[in-house]
């Protein structure tokens, strides 16, 4: 009976989910075949010519990944306050952006961010290392995209997860590999609609079930509808000092900690090159700055719904199971203990579900992921607003994989083979090249995406270390300071991306020991993930020091710094 | 001439830069991180403040920098006749 309900149930919400899934697949093909890119400029930058508001949807999608999506609310629904770190982390980088680099790249006029690297300081050798940085971003980052498409798919539709991998490397190939950044843009616009959507309904329903208010942002802060008149977040702080957790809205991580962490997430995310390149993309100087503008409102839409989202998961899963008896969970209880997300031990036999801090005694573990995946099934939502979950989340990883193919793609294309392996290489060869390295990437990315290497959980945050380790500080001081030389810039940005890697090799994958060395020995308390902020500054440092003892960089160089300066007078973005 | 303005542009520019960012170290740093504590004793609604600042009210500052920052710009284009 419970099993024949269960089936009844399943097929709802998977018929659900095969149709919202394959018409927003359609979208995304049609869209292809309709923006195919006959230049490179249009494979690298869309032809140079999207309005602020298609380019602010494109990168808002562009940047917001699987993680940003599916974890990002589980991880502060666990970690409470502590969670703000990926909150401001994540969206305070744009300031930098908008303020430090978007309008001058733009101005600058390149393909690619090695370009900008290897042009502003006059050397292949800057231009290689940017390659290097670029490449090794860009497939971290990548990977956990491609297995996240595999996890929905075998989540939702109970297909194999190396299947559903396999279906996302073709889609992204697809539009990838045709249109270049000119189909993925348009495409990008038409994720940003459906995953912000999905983000956004299953929120608000449960903001008005659980406050009243139909304002996620405003119903976190409300009282409880159960008409007790306590706020919401006074409750789960009670609940959570009961149950020997820490207070919900207060953090136990150390403030050095959390600083380092937050600074180390802004500084990354301005350098990520998938995200500056969406920059080259518009037209004007003045467009590049309001695009910014724009994409940083579209990502706070689900960047500030994300922790109403956290706390009312949280408040939904203590409710439900804490103290229940095992017999009478609900079916989604059982149907994600199946997938092995949730898993119940009862240490005690007294057939009751304790959740509680002290891991002696606790008998549930939930996956982080959860709480924004059957948030719909534990607030008894609608079945087509838990598929359209589904759809969103692969929108989410979609978008990111082909912004990060691209960059991939590009950097081989355009900075390896046509600036240094062969100049002469012509207009449609070189966009043979670059499709054609869009096909490998897409086939590594997803060999990792169905081999995942053991340590890419682990090393999702050097994505961000290291491209606040390189790219930041070069870019940074090859705008505002006239004097830096190439010297400086590779030395800096080549110790800073080697402490980055010594630091995440030796205190996160614990290679140079026997066993991983104890958080107590870690420099200043700074986390693997916080280190970027040292790498960083260690960069900006070195740089310095190198260029106070090497020769200014040439004349025309220095005219080019003045140039960029100024907003008017933009060249179409060139590769020459 | 044109070399006058362009210093004189970009002065302007990095002064607003420079307090732009002032704004964005306080509310992010400041207020949800480092005197987050103090904050907290203060309640606005359900929300302890510094708790606010670090999870909401950071982000709506962010954003409201970026657009100020647009408007900035584009009267200091027109002003130095770099508009276009």
């Amino acid at each position: 009976m419970m099993n024949s309900l269960f089936l009844v149930e399943s097929i709802g919400v998977q018929n659900w989910t095969y149709i919202l899934v394959g018409v927003t697949f359609a979208i995304y093909i049609g869209i292809a075949i309709w923006t195919r890119a006959s230049s490179t400029k249009e494979f690298y930058v869309a032809g140079g010519g999207v309005s602020p508001l298609a380019n602010g949807m494109a990168t808002a999608a562009d940047w917001m990944s699987a993680a940003s999506f599916i974890s990002m609310a589980g991880i502060i629904s666990f970690a409470g306050y502590d969670g703000a770190v990926y909150l401001m982390g994540w969206t305070g980088g744009y300031v930098l952006l908008a303020l430090l680099l978007a309008p001058y790249l733009r101005k600058f006029g390149k393909f690619t961010v090695p370009d900008f690297i290897g042009d502003r300081y006059y050397s292949n050798t800057a231009r290689f290392v940017g390659v290097v940085c670029a490449l090794l971003v860009s497939f971290t980052y990548v990977a956990g995209q491609m297995r996240g498409v595999g996890l929905v798919f075998s989540r939702f539709l109970e297909v194999d997860i190396n299947t559903g991998v396999i279906i996302g490397m073709i889609i992204v190939l697809f539009y990838a590999v045709l249109g270049g950044m000119k189909g993925i843009t348009y495409t990008q616009v038409a994720q940003y609609c459906v995953l912000i959507f999905a983000f956004m309904v299953p929120a608000i329903f449960i903001s008005i079930q659980m406050t009243g208010n139909p304002i996620p942002q405003l119903g976190f802060g409300s009282t409880l509808s159960d008409g007790s008149g306590t706020y919401l977040l006074d409750k789960l702080d009670g609940l959570s000092t009961e149950l020997g957790f820490n207070e919900y809205t207060e953090g136990s991580k150390s403030m050095i900690y959390v600083f380092a962490i937050t600074l180390a997430l802004m500084v990354g995310t301005a350098g990520l090159p998938h995200v500056i390149v969406r920059f080259f993309t518009v037209k004007r100087v003045k467009d590049a700055r309001k695009s910014a503008g724009i994409a940083l409102l579209l990502i706070a839409i689900l960047y500030t719904t994300a922790p109403a989202v956290s706390v009312f998961a949280r408040m939904n899963l203590i409710d439900t199971v804490s103290n229940k008896p095992y017999v009478n969970v609900p079916e989604w209880f059982k149907k994600w203990e199946t997938t092995g997300l949730i898993t119940f031990d009862d240490k005690n036999k007294d057939g009751l579900i304790q959740y509680v801090a002290d891991k002696s005694k606790n008998e549930l573990e939930v996956d982080n992921d959860i709480m924004v995946l059957a948030n719909p099934e534990i607030a008894q939502l609608p079945d087509w607003v838990i598929a359209l979950v589904a759809a969103g989340a692969l929108a989410a990883a979609l978008s990111t994989a082909a912004g990060l193919l691209l960059v991939i793609s590009s950097s081989v294309s355009h900075d390896l083979i046509k600036k240094m392996v062969n100049p002469n290489i012509t207009e449609n060869g070189e966009l043979i090249a670059a499709r054609l390295s869009a096909v490998v990437a897409v086939c590594v990315a997803g060999y990792f995406g169905i081999n995942p290497p053991g340590f890419v959980a682990a090393t999702v945050a050097l994505a961000f270390g290291l491209a606040a380790a390189s790219f930041f500080p070069a870019i940074i001081l090859g705008i505002f300071y006239k004097r830096m030389n190439k010297e400086g810039a590779i030395a800096g940005m080549v110790v800073g991306i080697t402490a980055m890697l010594l630091y995440m090799v030796k205190y996160r994958l614990g290679w140079f020991d026997d066993a991983l060395p104890d958080k107590s020995e870690w420099w200043f308390g700074i986390s693997p993930e916080g280190f970027g902020t040292l790498a960083m500054l260690l960069n900006f440092i070195v740089s310095i020091v190198i260029m106070k003892f090497t020769p200014e960089p040439p004349q025309d160089v220095q005219d080019i710094v003045e140039n960029i300066r100024i907003p008017s007078g933009v060249a179409e973005a060139s590769g020459h | 001439m044109t070399k006058n303005n362009a210093k004189a542009y970009w002065k302007e520019n990095i002064k607003y830069v420079l307090i732009l960012l002032l704004i964005w170290f306080l509310v992010s740093y400041g207020a949800g991180i480092l005197f987050k504590d103090a904050l907290n004793q203060i309640k606005m609604g359900g929300f302890k403040l510094g708790f606010w600042f670090a999870q909401q009210g950071s982000i709506y500052v962010f954003v409201i920098l970026i657009f100020v920052y647009v408007h900035l710009m584009n009267k200091l284009d027109k002003k130095y006749g770099y508009d276009e």
